[in-house]
């Protein structure tokens, strides 16, 4: 089994509780405007573009497909730039034991891998047995997901998962639709039944003004989340949007200032959520 | 004592002159300086022959550095006395009885701290604060206590006036403990440094984050492998100075430094360098320290008058000497290059095995060589990785890797310090500033300090980015009292201007974030 791979980041602090090796999967089924990666929502089709303008000569065309040299990149991200299906030629398919190989380099320095993407949950089988060689290790396994797969099918995976980071991008069906391109009734099914099953470990709402009704999105949320506390902590993630990364025609929004977040925090807080955190 | 030419008293006499007149200087720097001038016309000592040749060059060439100890040493380099014994039992020349409660406790220390010489004339060691002031911290609400505790944090501050000044905390968790992190965390203090010395099976993780958290605010504590030290040293050592390991109730007679990066540039190739010059200068070194060491103990009177040993609150027997090294990575490089290979120390393999080659040659000079009035450690220096001076040019701290050349990820750069903590009981460090996100993730912060002394590092120390406060090379200054030097202003404290030299010359705010 092998899974397109965006990249690995050997120490992240960003990517949940303490050091981890964050692993990012190629492809998603979302279509955020503020997505700040959008390289890595579709599978590269083997166009060639990016091969041209390849400054380092570290990308060929063979046989309709791009091969990648890692070696001579400088990581320029000219690549990135060029590409117009939302790509990285900078893929690699790998296996989960493969992976793992690349995992096990920072043991003892992390305490656990998160699995991100892209949306990692496209590839159900790949988290399984890559968690699976992770608790051998005795290391920590999450998943950084928007929320669209039926966890509650996936029972195997979720008997190796210590929890899910889970994006709630907004609350009212109209509003989810125009964030992301599709509907958000799954992620608020998921957020219920990861907090019940006490491996909701996280949401996080990126705070965009003039898009979506934010406060909405969430009080309601922290409201949802509220009777199942006594699970295990929830902690939310109040993240303002910033235009870095954004493709052109949405880099139009501004960041949400100081007392935006303030305010949303306290709402969060309000609502009985203690572990509130603005970012 | 041997004659000196008039040229030189009255060169020294210009130069004593020029310390009176300085619009920079404060008072008591005027006083230290003029000191040190004084004592360098002294001629005492029966140096080695081809001491000279080695020592007095300029600053490309020189190959031993004494970090201007003087010509004779009136007192060690430094002092660890046992407070704890002073808190039990007082001091007759002090005249003070053993404190009673927490307002003595704090009062008794601020007196001794102004007794305790050094090479900088302040104490090096200010104790193990948590457990010297653990007994007396029920005696007044927590507040209160933690009032207290900041104001004597602020006396020191203001009046040790280096940061070489370094206090110690843990590895078990205490209140008192507690309350001195959380202290120093809104104090954004530079002095004392602190070193928290962790072990996972002891310190708990909340203990441990409420010094990252510290660390992220004022850049200290510093975290020390306690079972290393331990298992080197035994369980009564602690950290001084920079990050200097020593014995409670001894310390350091003295401190000289060998500038490899120099060395090799007098070599002729790897093995020239191995089979004689670095043979030679390491000789010429120890004879060195050898002599200074005699003067200490057998002519200076120190160890017979100071009520410090009169008292027992030192013993001349628990005193070692640190045998220094800095610019292994230039030494690296330099041979590499005279070899006609291209690999850079810290990203080659084939550099990073002669950097090694080159410690286990030294660690085993320094297991032969045997010095009479360094019992406590087996007859034998301590290797020291030397954190460099302000006046250091191309000249890396220790066995770290050049500012400007750290490997890419974290990961590579403290698999590579694995390779060379082991050599340094009495001191080496790596430091990493980290990128301020990391506030809300200390556990990060924790999760490498656990991974990195079961790899065998030593002694780690963080900084936030955007801190006032940050670690130069092991002592700590404020960017905006460097800001203040530049512009000609007074300082306070002497370490300041080390701070301005090493950020021109040794580029530390240039360090890779991680």
């Amino acid at each position: 089994m092998r899974v397109p791979v965006n990249k690995i980041i050997p120490f992240s602090s960003v990517d949940g509780p303490g050091n981890r090796t964050a692993v990012f999967l190629q492809g998603c089924n979302f279509d955020c405007r503020y997505c700040h990666n959008p390289e890595t929502r579709n599978v590269c089709i083997g166009c060639g573009e990016c091969v041209e303008k390849c400054p380092a000569g570290a990308l060929k065309l063979r046989d309709g497909q791009v091969v990648f040299a890692p070696p001579l990149c400088t990581g320029c991200d000219t690549c990135i730039h060029t590409c117009r299906h939302g790509c990285s030629p900078r893929i690699r398919n790998m296996t989960p034991e493969e992976t793992m190989a690349e995992i096990r380099n920072q043991i003892p320095f992390i305490r656990g891998i998160t699995v991100s993407g892209g949306e990692c949950t496209l590839y159900p089988d790949f988290l399984t047995e890559l968690f699976t060689l992770c608790r051998k290790e005795g290391l920590g396994t999450l998943i950084d997901s928007n929320g669209t797969l039926d966890f509650s099918k996936y029972p195997e995976l979720m008997k190796v998962t210590d929890g899910v980071m889970l994006d709630v991008k907004a609350w009212s069906g109209d509003d989810h639709r125009k964030v992301t391109g599709v509907s958000g009734a799954m992620v608020q099914k998921n957020a219920v039944e990861l907090a019940a099953a006490g491996k909701l470990c996280e949401v996080r709402t990126v705070v965009v003004p003039g898009l979506f009704d934010y406060e909405q999105t969430v009080r309601e949320t922290a409201k949802l989340l509220k009777p199942y506390l006594g699970y295990g902590s929830i902690r939310y993630k109040l993240i303002r949007y910033r235009q870095i990364g954004v493709r052109e025609q949405y880099a139009v929004y501004q960041s949400p200032g100081d007392e935006i977040m303030e305010r949303l925090s306290n709402i969060v807080y309000s609502e009985g959520l203690r572990d509130v955190i603005v970012i | 004592m041997r004659d000196i030419e008039m040229s030189r008293v009255n060169a020294t006499r210009e130069q004593i002159l020029e310390t009176v007149k300085s619009p920079t200087l404060t008072h008591e720097q005027k006083l230290t300086t003029m000191t040190n001038l004084a004592d360098s016309l002294l001629e005492v000592l029966e140096l080695p022959e081809g001491l000279e040749e080695l020592l007095n060059q300029p600053i490309d060439q020189q190959c031993i550095c004494d970090l201007a100890e003087g010509h004779a040493p009136l007192r060690p380099r430094y002092i660890i006395p046992d407070y704890a014994k002073f808190m039990r039992e007082g001091s007759k020349f002090l005249q003070l009885d053993p404190p009673q409660d927490l307002y003595e406790a704090l009062n008794a220390l601020q007196i001794f701290y102004r007794h305790v010489p050094s090479v900088t004339n302040f104490p090096v060691y200010v104790g193990a604060l948590d457990e010297l002031l653990e007994p007396f911290i029920d005696d007044v609400d927590e507040a209160q206590a933690k009032k207290l505790i900041k104001l004597f944090l602020t006396q020191m501050d203001r009046t040790i006036l280096d940061s070489f000044s370094h206090a110690n905390v843990g590895p078990k968790a205490t209140k008192a403990g507690r309350i001195i992190l959380e202290a120093e965390a809104d104090l954004e203090h530079a002095v004392p440094n602190i070193t928290m010395k962790y072990d996972e099976n002891i310190t708990p993780d909340e203990f441990a984050l409420c010094g990252v958290n510290a660390a992220l605010h004022s850049a200290k504590p510093s975290f020390a492998n306690h079972a290393m030290f331990k298992g080197e040293l035994g369980e009564d050592y602690v950290i001084a100075s920079c990050y200097n390991g020593l014995k409670l109730g001894g310390g350091s007679y003295t401190l000289v430094r060998l500038i490899l990066g120099n060395i090799a540039k007098r070599a002729e190739n790897v093995e020239d360098f191995k089979k004689n010059q670095l043979p030679y200068v390491c000789r010429i070194m120890a004879e060195y320290m050898d002599e200074r060491i005699r003067f200490e103990v057998e002519e200076s009177g120190f160890f017979e008058n100071n009520f410090l040993a009169k008292e027992g609150f030192i013993k001349r027997e628990r005193f070692t000497a640190m045998f220094g090294m800095v610019g292994l990575a230039e030494c690296v490089n330099i041979l590499m290059e005279k070899e006609g290979k291209t690999g850079r120390f810290g990203h080659d393999k084939e550099a990073d095995k002669l950097g090694v080659e080159i410690m286990e040659q030294i660690d085993a000079f320094n297991k032969q060589h045997v010095n009479p009035y360094c019992e406590i450690t087996g007859g034998h220096f301590l290797l020291h990785a030397q954190v460099g001076i302000a006046s250091d040019l191309n000249v890396s701290p220790g066995t770290r890797i050049p500012i400007g050349e750290e490997p890419e990820e974290l990961l590579d750069h403290l698999r590579h310090c694995g390779n060379f903590h082991k050599y340094f009981p009495s001191g080496t460090g790596d430091i990493f500033p980290i990128d301020m996100t990391v506030h809300k993730n200390p556990e990060f912060v924790l999760d490498i300090i656990k991974g990195a002394f079961k790899e065998n590092l030593r002694y780690l120390s963080f900084y936030s980015s955007d801190s006032d406060v940050i670690r130069i090379t092991g002592y700590l200054v404020k960017r905006s009292e460097i800001e203040k030097l530049e512009k000609g202003e007074n300082v306070l404290q002497d370490t300041t201007a080390l701070g301005m030299g090493a950020k021109h010359n040794g580029k530390i705010l240039e360090r890779k974030i991680r």
